[in-house]
């Protein structure tokens, strides 16, 4: 048993040696082409070469995916401890009960439900048109649309996604808003109303393609098993077809939403940054991200309680767009269906 | 024994994907509640010439149905027929089991739902289950997906979930390719509990499930045409004894026998 592993283990080595051998001995090109089927020469991996390269392009990709966590980890501590400095001034009660939020004032209030109210309207306004807008279009296109309204309708959409975002905060301020305020009178010039709607706009495409992607991953053998037993399009598209494609279409959602939470230029823009509590969308707000882009642009000093209050703000923000990733993960993972 | 009544009949049909043709002239008689079996050669055009019975061609594009096919004596491709009420009529069960990712109680009510069915749903899936030998293995666990179930049960599933709009003909491409001897033999038992209540056409590659299972078998073979494509056509249909034991054709004897070439 033993010999014999010695053996195996011996025989490849001498032979590799002798391979080295040949290969200096005659470089490749000079092998003639007749000699292809016998002479063994022809075949000459060079193993130590290639381990070496194998080596070198781990450690470079190592190098790489250690530079992505440890910058999320950097980004993670960061927000941690400047959070824990600011809870050492504020207590958390505080942080959680207030009612205003006034952190530049002389008697200062840290009521994170003032931005909290802000993003959950604009986000709200924002799924209220995205939802219905992008999973229409993700079916229209997948089951409905001729070849041709596809080859118009895709396109449209990636340009639509396509768009920066400060673009569409002035398109919001600029010409959303007056023709809302032509309808509803009480509009102010910065509103959620218009900022959310726009807001909606922007994570449609996302929502589209995404579900669209989903229900297109529906084998065809269901919607034939569902045809077959007499079912109309329609009852094949909503009874089959959509609960088939669930969790991608939620997943799509969740994304959208977070992106909604996060999206800062648009309500910095157009929602204005007046921070009330309430959840009126006539009137201006101001979201958990554009207070941070109005403090980030205001020189406040570091280390000053303001300043602080980006964190607490940004790990607010963190923290539920992170508990929205894992409850997606979480479903996507407990009603995916799996198709073989 | 007298020729029954044609709950189907087929006559000179032909049917094109796109510009090529790939059955031709097929016409056949589908006597009611008999099993017939289509046999074949791969690429014949068994499969087609079945979905031309309950329109399922209607969903692929490119399909074009010539010729006419009846379904008790009233033209299945004419301008007033719903295609839709038609595969109510007329079940279909697929080569690979395909149930719907549901519970098990869903994947059977969902088809007598949609087709406007006002009585008792539980005794409607218990029976239907009953009626696919498969309640007993499922009676605990019906809110369980049906995916969940085995192969060869997923199978019965869908059988079940046929026979529950109650039609007047099954139609099952190759339904037992994808299972094991065993799951094959129970849903032979089955399409032979099935006869009499139900007509059924069977597509299938099993020589010995279409002399096992079939009262008539229709034997389809494919030739060369000049293009280089092929198109099926059909060969000989009679009685299941007759295709195996004294066909009439030359071709037919050497399928049945295993002489193919
Ligand atoms: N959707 C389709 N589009 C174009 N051609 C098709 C389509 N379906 C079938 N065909 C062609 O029609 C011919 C007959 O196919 P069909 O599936 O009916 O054969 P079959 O006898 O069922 O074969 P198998 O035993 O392998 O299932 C084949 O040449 C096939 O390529
Ligand atoms: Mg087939």
């Amino acid at each position: 048993m033993l010999l014999d592993s010695v053996c195996l283990s011996q025989r490849p080595k001498l032979r590799f040696n002798s391979k080295i051998a040949e290969i200096l001995a005659s470089p490749r090109q000079s092998v003639p082409m007749e000699s292809f089927s016998q002479n063994p020469s022809l075949w000459q991996p060079n193993r130590q070469a290639s381990q070496q390269t194998d080596l070198l392009v781990r450690s470079i990709l190592g190098l790489f995916s250690f530079v992505s966590v440890a910058t999320t980890a950097g980004i993670v501590l960061t927000l941690f401890f400047e959070t824990v400095d600011f809870f050492r001034v504020i207590p958390i009660w505080r942080f959680f009960s207030e009612t205003r939020w006034t952190p530049l004032f002389a008697s200062a209030q840290f009521g994170i439900i003032v931005l909290i109210s802000a993003t959950v309207l604009t986000t709200s306004i924002a799924i209220a048109v995205a939802l219905p807008l992008g999973l229409l279009s993700a079916i229209c296109l997948s089951e409905y649309a001729s070849p041709k309204v596809r080859q118009i309708l895709k396109p449209a959409l990636e340009v639509l996604a396509g768009v920066p975002t400060v673009v569409y905060g002035y398109f919001a301020l600029l010409f959303v808003t007056p023709l809302l305020q032509k309808i509803i009178p009480g509009l102010q010039g910065f509103n959620a109303l218009s900022a959310g709607m726009v807001l909606g706009i922007a994570i449609t495409p996302l929502i589209a393609s995404l579900s669209e992607d989903a229900i297109y991953a529906v084998p065809r053998s269901l919607r034939d098993g569902s045809y077959a037993l007499g079912a109309t399009k329609r009852e094949t598209i909503v009874s089959v077809v959509l609960p088939a494609a669930l969790s991608g279409i939620v997943a799509s959602v969740i994304l959208a939403v977070s992106r909604a939470i996060g999206e800062t230029m648009i309500v910095a823009i157009a929602a204005g940054q007046n921070a009330t509590l309430g959840l009126n969308p006539l009137v201006s707000t101001m979201t958990m991200t554009a207070y941070i882009v109005q403090v980030s642009l205001g020189d406040t000093p570091a280390g000053s309680i303001a300043y602080q209050t980006l964190f607490a703000v940004g790990t607010t923000l963190f923290v539920m767009t992170l508990g929205l990733n894992v409850f997606s993960f979480w479903f996507v993972r407990r009603f995916r269906e799996k198709y073989d | 024994m007298q020729s029954p009544t044609a709950v189907l009949s087929a006559r000179s049909v032909s049917v094109y994907y796109g510009s090529s043709l790939a059955v031709r002239q097929v016409s056949l008689d589908i006597p009611r509640g008999e099993i017939v079996a289509f046999i074949g050669p791969s690429g014949c055009g068994k499969s087609t010439i079945l979905r031309c019975f309950n329109r399922m061609n209607d969903l692929v594009a490119s399909a074009r149905v010539e010729g006419q096919i009846t379904y008790n004596d009233r033209d299945l491709y004419g301008p007033k027929v719903d295609a839709v009420a038609i595969r109510s009529r007329i079940g279909m069960v697929f080569q690979r089991p395909n149930p719907f990712p549901k519970s098990i109680y869903e994947n059977i009510a969902f088809g007598a739902r949609i087709n406007g069915y006002r009585g008792n749903m539980d005794e409607l899936v218990e029976g239907s289950l009953r009626r696919a030998a498969l309640w007993d293995e499922v009676k605990d666990k019906l809110r369980d997906s049906g995916l969940a179930l085995s192969g060869g049960q997923q199978q019965r599933l869908c059988i079940a979930r046929a026979v529950a709009i109650q039609p007047e003909v099954i139609l099952m491409d190759e339904p037992c390719s994808a299972l094991d001897p065993i799951s094959t033999l129970r849903i032979e038992e089955l399409i032979k509990e099935l006869s009499g209540d139900y007509t059924i056409v069977i597509v299938t590659h099993n020589m010995q499930q279409a002399s096992r299972v079939s009262d008539r078998t229709a034997f389809f073979n494919a030739e060369a045409t000049d293009a280089g494509s092929k198109v099926g056509y059909l060969v000989e249909y009679d009685r299941t004894e007759r295709i195996f034991h004294e066909p009439a054709q030359e071709a037919t004897r050497d399928y049945v026998t295993g002489r193919f070439g």
